[in-house]
């Protein structure tokens, strides 16, 4: 089991402080929701721990080894835009299988995972929002991740389509797959989290196992997310 | 007004009755502009790709190579080329000048600051859409490179029509290193300014046709790329 660390993460940009003094540390698969209103810097710390980004300073660990290339392969992330290659629904699966070293036969579960058996020739980018995140779910996880980072995968869907995202993401964690993601859903957040981080102004706030945090949290901010209220 | 029409038929005869002349014409200015077309493509594609994604020493030096030589006119290039292949020139000894192979030469400056140019834009447009999602495969920049080029393909396409209607519509250059001798280094062109100037305006016009149509020809073709049913976000 993967334990991914931040310790003492800092980045500005153009004199604002977007991540200040982040350390975090998950052992447990989660899944491990990242939640905070927009801006908090979400976005930002995900790309971080996955290697996209470099801190100004602080340091990312996996196993108490600073992330590398081989940690980051390691690693599998699902953008809140989902991204399709210019190819067949068939071919964006082909493509990650293959760099990820993996057999082109494994494909089909993956299609099948995902849905699309019918559309396994069609155009990705003609793919409409639901089945595109479907896609990029599946794609992420055939490459076989220890860790998979998911960046608000079901902000933009439908129910029908957020249950499938979701039985997606449940049985990876079942396979072992160590999953951290983003949410705005708190419905979401109570059906899947095992564990919540509280971002806010590029400050963890407060983290703490879900049941705990969802009962009872310490900062106002947090309960008032919990509360469905409007955070302003 | 009927002298003109005379001269249209005179023309489209030539045309369809494969007048021997004009279509040695045609292929030599066929064989030169698209064997500039692809040496330009072998240096100004992976030259472009390299601009819009790495970081390296000069490539500043070299953004401004690039735009210069866009901005030439082509018979400053042809000078350039002229001088350099001249008989007292520093590669005199080839004895190129005079030659399609100088054409080629002279064409290859024109044409490969446009394809890098275009490449360049195309790539970093397509770094901008897939360059995260690839590094998060684990793809070193290095390795994605291949894969931008791919996905930017319509737009590199267009890029080799462009330089391929540039450089057989180019009169100036060709005209300074070939010199446009009957038989050896007479491309459409060339052929069309001088006999314009004879005022053998059947063959001129016959030639003017023939480039018409290439032209209409590369412009369907990138309007057939960039608008095509593939391209979903064409729209947006
Ligand atoms: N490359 C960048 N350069 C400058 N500022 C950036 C950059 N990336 C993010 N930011 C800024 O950092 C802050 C945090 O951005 P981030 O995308 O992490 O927010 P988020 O918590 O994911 O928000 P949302 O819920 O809206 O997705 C924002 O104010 C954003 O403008
Ligand atoms: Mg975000």
């Amino acid at each position: 089991m993967t334990r991914l660390r931040a310790d003492n993460l800092s980045w500005s940009q153009g004199g604002r402080q977007i991540l200040d003094q982040v350390s975090l540390s998950f052992a447990g698969l989660g899944p491990i929701f990242i939640i905070g209103p927009n801006g908090a810097g979400k976005s930002v710390l995900l790309r971080m721990l996955h290697g996209l980004l470099q801190p100004d300073s602080g340091a990312v660990l996996v196993d108490d080894r600073p992330l590398n290339m081989a940690a980051r392969r390691a690693q599998a992330m699902v953008f809140q835009k989902p991204v399709m290659l210019r190819r067949s629904v068939q071919a964006n699966l082909d493509f990650a299988l293959n760099v990820a070293g993996r057999p082109a036969s494994e494909a089909a579960t993956w299609l099948e995972a995902a849905g699309l058996q019918d559309k396994v020739h069609q155009p990705a980018k003609s793919l409409s929002g639901g089945e595109a995140q479907r896609l990029a779910v599946a794609r992420a996880l055939a490459i076989g991740p220890k860790t998979l980072f998911l960046d608000e995968p079901t902000s933009a869907l439908d129910p029908a389509a957020t249950a499938h995202i979701e039985g997606l993401i449940a049985r990876a964690v079942q396979d072992g797959v160590q999953v951290i993601m983003i949410s705005h859903d708190i419905g979401q957040v109570r059906r899947l989290a095992q564990e919540v981080v509280m971002l806010h102004q590029g400050r963890v706030l407060e983290t703490g196992p879900a049941d705990v945090l969802m009962g009872a949290a310490e900062r106002g901010e947090t309960r008032a997310f919990v509360n469905g209220d409007l955070l302003v | 007004m009927s002298g003109f029409t005379e001269e249209l038929a005179g023309a489209l005869a030539l045309i369809f009755s494969g007048d021997a002349a004009l279509w040695a014409v045609v292929g030599l200015s066929l064989q030169v502009s698209l064997s500039a077309v692809l040496i330009a493509a072998a240096i100004g594609m992976p030259l472009g790709a390299s601009l819009a994604v790495f970081r390296f020493p000069g490539r500043g030096a070299v953004q401004v190579l690039v735009d210069t030589l866009m901005g030439l006119p082509p018979v400053v290039i042809g000078l350039m080329v002229y001088v350099i292949l001249s008989r007292s020139g520093p590669l005199g000894v080839l004895n190129l000048l005079y030659t399609p192979t100088a054409m080629i030469i002279a064409q290859v400056i024109l044409v490969t600051p446009i394809i890098a140019a275009l490449t360049r834009q195309a790539v970093a447009a397509s770094h901008e859409e897939y360059g995260e999602q690839l590094a998060s495969f684990g793809l070193s920049p290095r390795a994605a490179l291949a894969t931008l080029i791919w996905e930017a393909r319509p737009a590199i396409i267009t890029a080799l029509l462009a330089g391929f209607g540039r450089a057989v519509a180019e009169v100036g250059a060709v005209m300074i290193v070939g010199g446009n001798i009957a038989h050896v280094t007479r491309v459409m062109t060339t052929t069309i300014a001088l006999e314009t100037s004879k005022g053998n305006l059947a063959l001129a016009l016959a030639l003017g046709v023939i480039l018409l149509v290439l032209a209409l020809g590369v412009t369907l073709a990138v309007r057939l790329l960039q608008g095509g049913p593939q391209d979903t976000r064409a729209i947006s």
